[in-house]
């Protein structure tokens, strides 16, 4: 009975989008906004990767607002977890292979994930996935294992060490540019990496702050299955 | 039939919408319900993605290769959503989180036991 109820509703909801979308032509160009971003934005803001130039010049305060979601989140997960569950059952501790291999990967996870987000305004990345891979170094050092845990407060510190960078960069360009994030760097040489402004230390704020961020969700969640 | 054709990207996004929604309403398990939420976020973020193309577009990076008479396509959606997916990540940490309280006070993930509403 129920799942004849649900699939009624959902074939509602069904036409409703059909009738929606139908009008919306697939691969077709939409917004003039998109367009002008293409062909201008490389000389606004010296960036090779229009994703990066849209994501950190263009809509650079609506990103400020999702790694405030992104902060919020983390910050919602530790406090329904709370600091109960430190009890359970001991770890066993991992196998010599096992712990060395992830002794020898985890440095080089680090780089490639610094790498990322470093060359976010040249190369297909950017500081979230430069962040999450650095994230997913830490759940290898986790699952290897390894007794050695990193502590709260220097996740704690590095995230907001990276928020404040973001939000002063901004009120920076706010008092030097008249508006919050304006381009008060030159744009550079293109193509290099000392290029584009304000996008790389921006992106590298980004990507210490989602690293950190989602290292400390998978640290609470860890502790919580220990 | 031109439909299918025209839009199998649009009908394969608001599949996985329908099936994530049909998830979160038909299943008892908190758990599930969680997957078709996952579910459901991956549908919308496929949809932004493919409103976004053009025909025969490429990714809107500049190379200094030959760049050709390929339209660049649209950046706009793609910036949205290389942000969601992070934040789809932490909000269904977030979700489990919540399951886990709700597992510790109850000892059941079985919808119908914790509200005793769910119909």
């Amino acid at each position: 009975m129920r799942k004849i109820i649900s699939v009624l509703l959902l074939s509602i909801v069904a036409v409703g989008i059909y009738l929606s979308v139908s009008h919306i032509p697939f691969g077709a160009p939409k917004t003039k906004v998109g367009g002008h971003y293409v062909e201008q934005g490389m000389e606004e803001t010296g960036a090779a990767n229009m994703v990066t130039s849209v994501v950190v010049i263009y809509r650079g305060f609506d990103t400020l607002g999702e790694v405030t979601v992104l902060f919020i989140a983390a910050v919602g997960l530790a406090a329904v977890l709370g600091i109960a569950g430190q009890q359970g059952f001991p770890r066993e501790p991992a196998s010599f292979v096992l712990r060395n291999a992830c002794v020898v990967i985890f440095p080089l996870i680090l780089l490639c994930g610094t790498y990322i987000f470093a060359h976010g305004h040249l190369t297909p990345g950017g500081g979230f996935q430069g962040g999450v891979v650095i994230a997913s170094a830490f759940v290898l050092s986790y699952l290897g294992g390894r007794e050695r845990r990193i502590s709260k407060r220097l996740f704690g510190s590095v995230e907001s060490l990276a928020g404040l960078v973001f939000v002063t960069t901004g009120l920076i360009g706010l008092a030097v540019g008249g508006y919050f994030l304006s381009r008060i760097l030159p744009n550079g040489r293109p193509y290099s990496l000392l290029s584009a402004g304000i996008i790389p230390i921006i992106y590298i704020a980004i990507g210490f702050k989602v690293g950190s961020e989602l290292a400390g969700i998978i640290d609470n969640l860890i502790e919580e299955t220990k | 039939m031109t439909f299918l054709e025209n839009y199998v990207f649009y009908v394969g996004a608001f599949g996985l919408v329908l099936i994530g929604l049909f998830t979160i309403l038909v299943k008892r398990n908190l758990i599930k319900a969680i997957i078709g939420l996952a579910i459901l976020d991956t549908g919308v973020n496929l949809f932004l993605i493919s409103v976004g193309y053009l025909a025969r577009g490429t990714a809107p990076i500049y190379t200094r290769a030959e760049q050709g008479a390929q339209p660049m396509v649209d950046p706009v959606p793609q910036a949205l959503v290389l942000t969601a997916i992070v934040i789809g990540v932490a909000v269904l940490a977030l979700a489990l989180a919540l399951a886990i309280r709700l597992y510790r006070h109850y000892g059941t993930l079985d919808l119908r036991k914790i509200t005793e509403q769910r119909w």
